[in-house]
């Protein structure tokens, strides 16, 4: 098979890449071993940096996706656990409190705080219509903005607008991750370390997610998002399936956050918006729901679409002399745009999850009907 | 006292706003099943399109009363045709794909909405030019203005005709018989996607007609705007009961009176720990609170009327 | 000796009594057959029995114990399965994956024994597998195992739905419509099935408006209308009974030309 026809039964058939070995993932770790070196003489330093952002919303990608992708649920605000988890490391290991925790301490407890916000916010919504779920959180992830942005006062615990500054790097025993090391003559830079750690990460996900999903618990959130009232009737606890789904999504983001905090130093409320919700729910769309390697595909993908977008404002200034669209702006619409047209033509995503094809309907169009809302189902 | 009275009336003009809104989303919740993320938006457009309109006609001459005629049935016209024109492309395509579709589409379009307004209007506060002189009035205490007064009755009028129409029209018994049950009404000859098109119409021309009523009412408009009042507005449709139109009416009313009275009274309630910046909380926390104790609703039950 | 006894159950729709009261009583290794008019409650009875609806009155013992109908799943854990008027599989789920999600109430292994890859769940996972590809064989469709489910033929639809209630370990099996849509000979295969699978130990109780499929298969009948038991009985002796003539059966002699 030449690697026309391997692209064709990959993208057409959404078949697994043919011919996965040991020496594949070998040259794959090797070629991740070399990568941020490659990136810095190619690139420039910058560009280290972005790849590690893009690894952090690679890990909000993989966890976003256990809630949509595998149990079918939408979570709009997803940005909210990310949030709770980086402002628990941040308040925890930096100078506003004086407390300096260590970081194998504070990503568990950001993770087991996201969590139980997932629970708190998950248990009466889940119970109900599933889309409840979607203007809930949708709801949470503002407020929880507007909870950090005014808890500086009548006490100052988040430090407001300003956010959390001089957050510690990580530290693993006597190594910190702040500081340049030298290491058989090669100097690795803090960029480069936390690349490391963070690609670490993102595989440790992908692990859990894999693992998840091909259990009898990954199959009870199949079975949901298929149908509920089939899976209940198949003796599934549809409500603590779907709390679980969510609180692990949760757990994920919140050690995202912890990670986030420590890879920038500092926090704030700026960095929890609606957009960044929407970002992380297009990567998960693009990717390909419920395809692990897919969201993080997608999520590598679009951290880097704002840096190619840079040009598009110098190109106007120089076609119009003016700057009609702000690229951060262009970036949203393309965004809400690749939502609305993947749902339409390409509902499984760029790189689809193996098998996916042979699952689409074989009539797709719309039928002169309303979508069924189930009335014979139980309440 | 005074304060009191105060938040009272403020807080009905809020919620007549809100009712009107939420009118929107429980129409097509009722109808679709789908909450239509994109509607908080058709209020942001309806309000800076009216204000553009408004700027031309004043800019060209004409009377204030013309001008914001002209400028009403200019953003309630764009409003309706971009509300069918969603449905038309975005939502119509989907009725027969898995539930998250619709929803995950929802959100897109009103993201979209939001970031072309932006390209439009840009991302400032635009104010309104200073053209409309309000009298205020003093009741028991409190300042009533008679632009307060014209929204409460100008929403009223709304909501009664609404409910006019489904209660009493041929229209209105095709838009409910849709509702029960879209194949079998159908069969019976509704043409079930010009019943929709027009729901979607006439909750995006209401919305249009909130977002004009929010921008006399703060003199301001902004490309974001619609996305916290759609979320509240959402919020009173729950609360009311979600597919209810009276219950859609009320609920807003309601929130509308909780917002005021709890932004009014939260400083002096928590000892001043919590303060009026944390208004935009309580509408989430009523929408927890109905979604545990009541998730059905104040009007909305198995055999409610709905539209 | 009764396997599912229902006692004065009731559920209210509104101001509708779509059940008025039904008690009846399933003995061990039957085939029971609930019958009656379109609108008589018989659904609605399956709905009340397996945790779907809450039933405003009435009690279920199913082998002497009460049943506790309070979720679908502890009706499942208890050993009741059932199968859905309109086919309710996983579409997009492949033939196999749909039967293992059956046994979902007969493992145990969650999360974290998942994400461990430890020993007890590599073993359930074997396990499960197995035994849904027991099933599939049982049923006759171990060959599209692969397939999504949605591309199954009509009849092969039917089959894989019992296969999947079957992987609960149901001590009764509840069918709604089984032979709803099928040609006289897929329901002949459909009628081999359920007499095997009552020889392999389960209770069966059917909801169907093939008479001839009824009063061919079934031990006992019972006939619903209007939400109440008009007759509750063996075939022959419901057959002739005057009052379902009335209101069921009458209609369908009435109607023939």
């Amino acid at each position: 098979m030449n690697l026309p026809q391997r692209i064709a039964q990959w993208w057409v058939h959404g078949q697994t890449w043919p011919g996965a070995s040991w020496t594949r993932r070998l040259l794959v770790v090797v070629a991740l071993a070399l990568l941020p070196f490659l990136l810095e003489a190619v690139a420039g330093r910058a560009w280290v940096r972005i790849a590690d952002i893009a690894l952090i919303y690679a890990m909000l990608a993989v966890g976003l996706n256990l809630v949509v992708g595998f149990a079918g649920l939408l979570d709009l605000g997803y940005v909210a656990f990310f949030a709770v988890g980086a402002y628990a490391y941040g308040l925890l290991a930096s100078p506003q409190f004086g407390i300096h925790a260590s970081f194998l301490l504070l990503l568990p407890l950001g993770a087991i705080a996201a969590a139980c916000f997932g629970v708190l916010l998950g248990a009466p919504t889940l119970k109900l219509r599933g889309d409840y779920l979607a203007i809930v959180t949708l709801g949470f992830g503002e407020i929880i903005r507007i909870f950090l942005n005014n808890l500086n006062q009548p006490v100052n615990i988040t430090n407001g607008p300003q956010g959390v500054t001089l957050i510690d790097p990580l530290l693993l025993g006597s190594f910190s991750f702040g500081k340049p090391h030298s290491m058989l003559g090669v100097t690795v830079a803090p960029v480069h370390a936390y690349f490391y750690l963070l690609v670490c990460m993102v595989a440790l996900s992908m692990l859990v997610a894999r693992r998840l999903q091909n259990s009898r618990i990954g199959r009870a959130w199949a079975a949901i998002r298929e149908d509920e009232t089939a899976a209940r009737a198949m003796g599934i606890d549809t409500r603590n399936l779907k709390l679980l789904a969510f609180a692990l999504g949760a757990t994920f983001g919140g050690v995202a956050g912890g990670l986030f905090a420590a890879v920038q130093g500092f926090v704030s409320p700026e960095s929890f918006t609606l957009q960044e919700s929407v970002m992380i729910l297009c990567m998960v769309v693009l990717g390909g729901m419920g395809h692990v390697a897919g969201v993080v595909l997608g999520a590598i993908v679009l951290t880097a679409l704002p840096e190619a977008l840079r040009v598009v404002g110098p190109l106007q200034k120089a076609a119009f002399g003016h700057v009609w669209i702000d690229p951060a702006d262009l970036r949203m619409m393309l965004f809400g745009l690749a939502l609305i047209v993947m749902m339409r033509w390409r509902p499984a995503g760029m790189w689809p999850a193996p098998g996916w094809a042979r699952r689409t309907p074989s009539a797709v169009g719309s039928k002169p009907q309303v979508a069924a809302r189930g009335r014979d189902d139980a309440p | 006292m005074d304060i009191f009275i105060q938040q009272l009336v403020n807080g009905v003009v809020l919620g007549s706003i809100y009712a009107l809104v939420a009118l929107g989303y429980t129409m097509v919740y009722g109808i679709l099943g789908l909450i239509n993320f994109a509607h908080g938006d058709l209020v942001m457009v309806g309000a800076l399109s009216a204000l553009a309109l408004l700027k031309v006609c004043l800019a060209v001459g004409l009377g204030l009363p013309a001008s914001l005629a002209l400028a009403t049935l200019g953003a309630v016209l764009l409003c309706g045709g971009l509300g069918v024109l969603i449905e038309r492309v975005a939502y119509r395509p989907l009725r027969s794909a898995p539930k998250l579709a619709p929803l995950i589409t929802a959100i897109g379009v009103s993201i979209l909405i939001e970031y072309g307004a932006a390209m439009i209007w840009s991302k400032q506060y635009l104010a309104l030019p200073p053209v409309i002189q309000s009298t205020t009035w003093q009741l028991a205490g409190a300042a009533i203005t008679d632009l307060q007064v014209a929204i409460v009755v100008m929403a009223s009028v709304l909501m009664a005709g609404l409910l006019w129409l489904i209660r009493a029209t041929p229209l209105g018994v095709a838009m409910r018989a849709t509702e029960q049950n879209a194949e079998v009404a159908g069969l019976m000859g509704i043409d079930t996607h010009r019943v929709i098109a027009i729901t979607f119409l006439i909750g995006s021309g209401l919305a249009a007609l909130a977002g004009i009523m929010v921008l006399l009412y703060y003199g301001v408009a902004h490309y974001f705007m619609g996305f916290m009042l759609g979320l509240k507005a959402f919020t009173a449709a729950v609360l009311g009961g979600i597919g209810s139109v009276p219950g859609a009416m009320l609920g807003g009313l309601l929130l509308g009176l909780i917002e005021s009275l709890g932004a009014g009274y939260v400083g002096e309630l928590t000892g001043g720990v919590f303060g009026s910046n944390y208004r935009d909380v309580f509408a989430f926390i009523v929408l927890i609170l109905v979604l545990v104790l009541r998730p059905a609703g104040l009007l909305g039950t198995a055999s409610g009327e709905r539209a | 000796m009764t396997l599912l006894e229902a006692r004065g159950i009731a559920k209210r729709f509104g101001g509708v009594n779509a059940l008025d009261g039904v008690s009846l009583a399933i003995g061990k290794g039957q085939i029971y057959g609930l019958i009656g008019p379109n609108g008589a409650g018989k659904t609605t009875f399956f709905n009340c029995l397996t945790g779907l609806y809450r039933h405003d009155a009435g009690r279920f013992w199913l082998d002497g114990v009460e049943l506790d109908t309070r979720s679908p799943d502890r009706v499942v854990k208890s050993g009741i399965a059932r199968t859905f008027q309109n086919i309710r599989l996983f579409a997009g789920l492949s033939v196999l994956e749909n039967v293992m999600v059956g046994r979902h109430a007969r493992s145990g292994v969650g999360a974290l024994g998942a994400v461990l890859d430890t020993r007890a769940f590599r073993a359930e996972e074997t396990a499960v597998r197995a035994r849904a590809l027991e099933l599939l064989g049982y049923v006759g469709l171990q060959a599209r195992r692969d397939e999504p489910a949605r591309n199954l033929p009509y009849g092969d639809q039917r089959r894989l739905e019992i296969a999947r209630a079957l992987a609960t370990d149901p001590r009764l099996l509840a069918l709604d419509e089984p032979a709803a849509g099928m040609n006289a000979t897929e329901t002949a295969v459909l009628r081999t099935l359920l007499e095997r699978i009552r020889a392999d130990g389960v209770t069966l109780l059917l909801i169907e408006h093939d008479v001839k499929l009824v009063m061919g298969l079934c031990d006992r009948v019972a006939v619903l209308d209007f939400g109440q038991l008009v007759i509750e009985g063996e075939p022959d002796t419901v057959r002739r009974d005057p009052a379902v003539i009335a209101a069921y059966l009458g209609a369908t002699v009435g109607d023939a030309p």
